[in-house]
C-alpha cells in the first residue's frame, strides 16, 4: 500500500456569485421548468448551465499529495481557498471538477463546539458533540474523564452550557474535538480561542497528536503556531497552490510577500485612502526589532489646510498597543483636493513579538477638527525570530519585545540578530 | 432518563471493522447517487443522539413538559367531539365518537408534527451541515422519529379511554405495528421531500401549516371513510394517511376492516413517495452545504 493519505487531482470548486442565485424562489424554478426544455435544444452539447452564470473558483485545479504522518500547515490570505479545501476533503461539500482520494477516516474540526446545545449540560454535550464529530459512544465514554480533565470544568459538568463562561465553553468544545481519533485530522483556525494559557495547552496537544503518526491538515493565520506544529507548508492563493515544501521556507516566503498591502480605495467622509504599506528596511521579512517603514497614501476630497495622520498598532484581539501621530514629528503642508500624498513613519526597532497585528488609521483635517477613522484595519505579520539569546518567543511573553539585557554578568549573545 | 438507554452491544461489532483503512474517492456530484443505506446504519448512534437531543430539549423549558404530548390531541378531541360528534352528528361507525376520533388523532398528530419538524430540520441544523460530514438523511429521520416519544405517551391515554368505554380490541390488534410503520414511513417520505425542498426554496416553510390543515380534512380523522361513496374509495386511498387512520381504527377499535383496495393504494403511494423522496434527497444533499 502506498503511503499517500490524501491525493488531490485537479480538484476544483466553483461557487456561483450574485445574491439572486442563492435562494431560488419557486417562481424561478417554475419558469425554469417551462423554459428549460427549449433552452436545452439550443445548447445541444448539454453543457451545464452552471458555467454560464458568473462563478468564482474557490479551488482551481489543485493537485498535490499528502503522505501519511505529514502535518501540513495550509496558509494563505482570506479567500485563498483554505477553508473550501478542508470542506471538500471532509466531504461537507462536493468538488465541481477533479477528485480527491482520502485514505482513512477523516475527522474535521472546522469549528469548535459544532452542535453544542445551550440547554444541555456539559456531560450531555460531550456525548452529543462527540457523536456529531463521528465518535462512538463507547469511545466517548472511555475518554470522558480525560476530556473533562482537559477542559478543566469538572465541577460544572452537570450545568447547562448556557451558563458557562465563553472560555469554559470553548475549553470544553476543544477538549472533545482533540480527543477525536481518526487517521486524518482536518483543523481550521480553532486554536484562536481561549486565553493564552489554554492556547498553549491546545498547541501542545496538537503537537502530541501529530507525533502519534496521524496526518493533520492545519489551517491557521497564526504563523508561529503553524511553524511549531507543522512539518510541511502548503500556501494557497486564489484557489491554487502557490508554494509548497518545508514549513519554515513556505512561511518565510508568505510573510515576505505579505508586507506590501494591496492598493484599494477606501473612503472616509473627507478622504480616500489608496494604499497602506508596512515594509521592513533592508530585510526580506518583518521581524522583531526590524527597522520598519509605515506608509499611508491618500487623497482628500477637498482642500485640507492642515492634514494629519494617526496610525495605531492593534493586537489580533484589537487591543491598542501603540500609536503614532504625524503632528508630533512634523508640520504638514496643505494639500489640494484630489492631490495624492504619502505620509508615514520609520520605526527604528519594531518592538513587536511574532504574531499578527493590525494597523488602524485615522486621517485628520486639524483646521476643522475632523478626525476620520478608516473603516478597515490592515493586517501584517511579524515573523518568528530568535529574540533573547537565540530564544524564540511565543504569546506567553506578550506582544512587546523589549531591548533588554541582564543586570548580572555577561549576556549570552547580543539581543538583536 | 433516555440517556440510560444503551446501544453498546450493537457498537462493538462495528468498531472492529472500522480498523481497516479504506480509501475514499471524493468526486463531483453525480446525477444518480446511490442510496447507501449501509452508511446510514453506521451512523445510527448519531441518529440516536439527535433524537435524544430533540426530545430532551423540546420540553426542557416548558412548564408542563411532556404533558404537551397529550394536551394537544385531547383538546382536538374535545372540539371535534363537540362540533362534529354532538352538533353536526357526524357518524362514527357505532363507536363512541371521542374514542373514534382520538384513535385517529394520535397517528395524525405524529404525522403532522413529523411534517413540521422535518421540513425545517435541515435549515434548523445548518450549523451541523456546513461544518461536519454525516449522512444528511439522519437529520430529517431524527426529526420524524423524535415524535414517536410523544406518540407513545398519547397512546397510553388512548388505552385508558378504551378501558373507560369498554372497548376490547379484536385479533386485528396484531396488525397495529404494521400501521405504525406505515405511518412513520409516510411521514418520513413526505418529510424527505419537504426538508430537501426547503433548503432550496424557503417557500416551503409557509406552506406547511396550510398543508397540514388541508391534509387533516382529507384524512378520515373527524369522520369515517364509510361516508365516502364506494366508487371513490380507491382514489381516497391515494392519501396514505387514510390507510393509516382506518388501519388504526380496525386494529384497536374492532371496526370493520378497511377496504383492501384502498389500503393497497395507500401502501403503494407510501412506497412511491418514500423511494422518490430518498432519491430526491440524496441528489439534493450533495449541494445542501452550499445552498443552506
Amino acid at each position: 500500500m502506498s503511503n499517500v493519505a490524501i491525493r488531490c487531482e485537479n480538484l476544483s470548486k466553483s461557487y456561483l456569485i450574485g445574491e439572486v442565485e442563492r435562494y431560488q424562489t419557486l417562481r424561478d424554478v417554475i419558469t425554469e421548468i417551462a423554459v428549460g426544455p427549449f433552452r436545452r435544444l439550443v445548447h445541444k452539447n448539454g453543457s451545464r448551465r452552471v458555467e454560464n452564470r458568473s462563478s468564482i473558483w474557490a479551488l482551481h485545479d489543485l493537485t498535490f499529495d499528502i503522505n501519511v504522518g505529514e502535518i501540513v500547515g495550509i496558509i494563505g490570505r482570506n479567500g485563498a481557498g483554505k477553508s473550501t479545501l478542508l470542506k471538500v476533503l471532509s466531504r461537507i461539500t462536493k468538488p465541481t471538477h477533479g477528485s480527491a482520494s482520502v485514505t482513512g477516516r477523516v475527522g474535521s474540526l472546522l469549528e469548535v463546539g459544532t452542535g453544542f446545545h445551550p440547554e444541555l449540560t456539559g456531560r450531555e454535550n460531550i456525548y452529543l458533540n462527540g457523536a456529531i464529530l463521528g465518535m462512538r459512544k463507547s469511545e466517548i465514554a472511555r475518554k470522558f474523564d480525560e476530556i473533562v480533565a482537559f477542559a478543566e470544568i469538572d465541577e460544572f459538568i452537570d450545568t447547562p452550557v448556557k451558563r458557562y463562561s465563553s472560555g469554559m465553553y470553548m475549553r470544553l468544545a476543544f477538549a472533545v474535538a482533540v480527543h477525536l481519533e481518526t487517521e486524518i485530522l482536518v483543523v481550521d483556525e480553532v486554536l484562536a480561542v481561549g486565553d493564552a494559557q489554554f492556547q498553549k495547552k491546545c498547541l501542545e496537544k496538537m503537537k502530541e497528536v501529530g507525533r502519534g503518526g496521524r496526518t493533520i491538515l492545519f489551517v491557521s493565520h497564526n504563523m508561529s503556531a503553524v511553524r511549531q506544529i507543522c512539518t510541511r507548508g502548503l500556501q494557497l492563493g486564489r484557489g491554487m497552490v502557490e508554494n509548497s515544501g518545508d514549513i519554515n521556507k513556505v512561511v518565510d516566503r508568505y510573510l515576505a510577500a505579505s508586507e506590501v498591502r494591496e492598493s484599494r480605495s477606501i473612503e472616509t467622509p473627507t478622504f480616500v485612502l489608496h494604499s497602506v504599506a508596512v515594509t521592513p528596511v533592508g530585510e526580506e521579512v518583518l521581524k522583531t526589532f526590524s527597522q520598519v517603514e509605515i506608509k499611508v497614501g491618500f487623497t482628500a476630497k477637498e482642500r485640507i489646510q492642515d492634514p494629519g495622520v494617526y496610525v495605531s498598532i492593534l493586537t489580533d484581539e484589537r487591543f491598542r498597543l501603540a500609536g503614532l501621530d504625524l503632528k508630533d514629528f512634523c508640520s504638514s503642508n496643505p494639500i489640494a483636493a484630489g492631490e495624492y500624498v504619502e505620509k508615514g513613519f520609520v520605526i527604528d526597532t519594531l518592538p513587536l513579538l511574532a504574531g499578527r497585528y493590525h494597523l488602524e488609521i485615522h486621517l485628520k483635517d486639524m483646521a476643522n477638527h475632523k478626525v476620520e477613522q478608516v473603516p478597515e484595519t490592515f493586517a501584517f505579520d511579524v515573523a518568528e525570530t530568535p529574540v533573547y539569546g537565540g530564544r524564540k518567543l511565543d504569546v506567553w511573553f506578550g506582544n512587546v519585545g523589549l531591548k533588554a539585557r541582564s543586570l548580572n554578568g555577561v549576556s549570552r549573545s547580543d539581543t538583536t540578530s | 432518563m433516555l440517556f440510560a438507554l444503551s446501544f453498546v452491544p450493537l457498537m462493538t461489532a462495528v468498531s472492529q471493522n472500522q480498523l481497516e483503512v479504506l480509501t475514499l474517492r471524493i468526486v463531483p456530484p453525480g446525477r444518480w447517487p446511490s442510496l447507501d443505506l449501509r452508511e446510514l446504519w453506521e451512523y445510527r448512534e448519531l441518529l440516536y443522539f439527535l433524537i435524544w437531543r430533540d426530545v430532551k430539549v423540546r420540553y426542557k423549558q416548558t412548564a408542563l413538559g411532556a404533558a404537551w404530548a397529550i394536551i394537544q390531541p385531547v383538546f382536538m378531541m374535545v372540539v371535534f367531539s363537540l362540533f362534529f360528534g354532538r352538533l353536526a352528528k357526524v357518524p362514527s361507525d357505532g363507536i363512541p365518537y371521542p374514542v373514534f376520533t382520538f384513535c385517529a388523532l394520535i397517528p395524525w398528530q405524529l404525522f403532522a408534527n413529523a411534517l413540521t419538524e422535518s421540513s425545517n430540520s435541515l435549515v434548523g441544523n445548518q450549523n451541523l451541515i456546513t461544518k461536519v460530514y454525516f449522512p444528511r438523511l439522519v437529520v430529517p429521520l431524527s426529526a420524524v422519529l423524535s415524535g414517536v416519544v410523544d406518540f407513545a405517551i398519547a397512546f397510553v391515554l388512548l388505552l385508558v379511554m378504551m378501558v373507560y368505554f369498554g372497548i376490547v380490541p379484536t385479533w386485528a390488534v396484531v396488525t397495529l405495528p404494521v400501521f405504525i410503520l406505515l405511518e412513520i414511513l409516510t411521514a418520513l417520505g413526505v418529510g424527505l421531500w419537504l426538508s430537501a425542498l426547503n433548503v432550496q426554496f424557503r417557500d416551503v416553510r409557509y406552506t406547511i401549516s396550510f398543508l397540514v390543515q388541508v391534509w387533516l380534512f382529507l384524512t378520515p380523522v373527524a369522520y369515517p371513510s364509510s361516508i365516502i361513496p364506494e366508487r371513490w374509495r380507491v382514489f381516497y386511498g391515494l392519501n396514505p394517511m387514510t390507510g393509516v387512520v382506518e388501519g388504526f381504527r380496525w386494529a384497536l377499535l374492532g371496526k370493520a376492516a378497511p377496504s383492501l383496495s384502498m389500503l393497497l393504494v395507500s401502501i403503494l403511494m407510501v412506497l412511491a413517495i418514500l423511494i422518490g423522496g430518498l432519491y430526491y434527497f440524496r441528489r439534493m444533499e450533495q449541494t445542501f452545504a452550499d445552498l443552506v
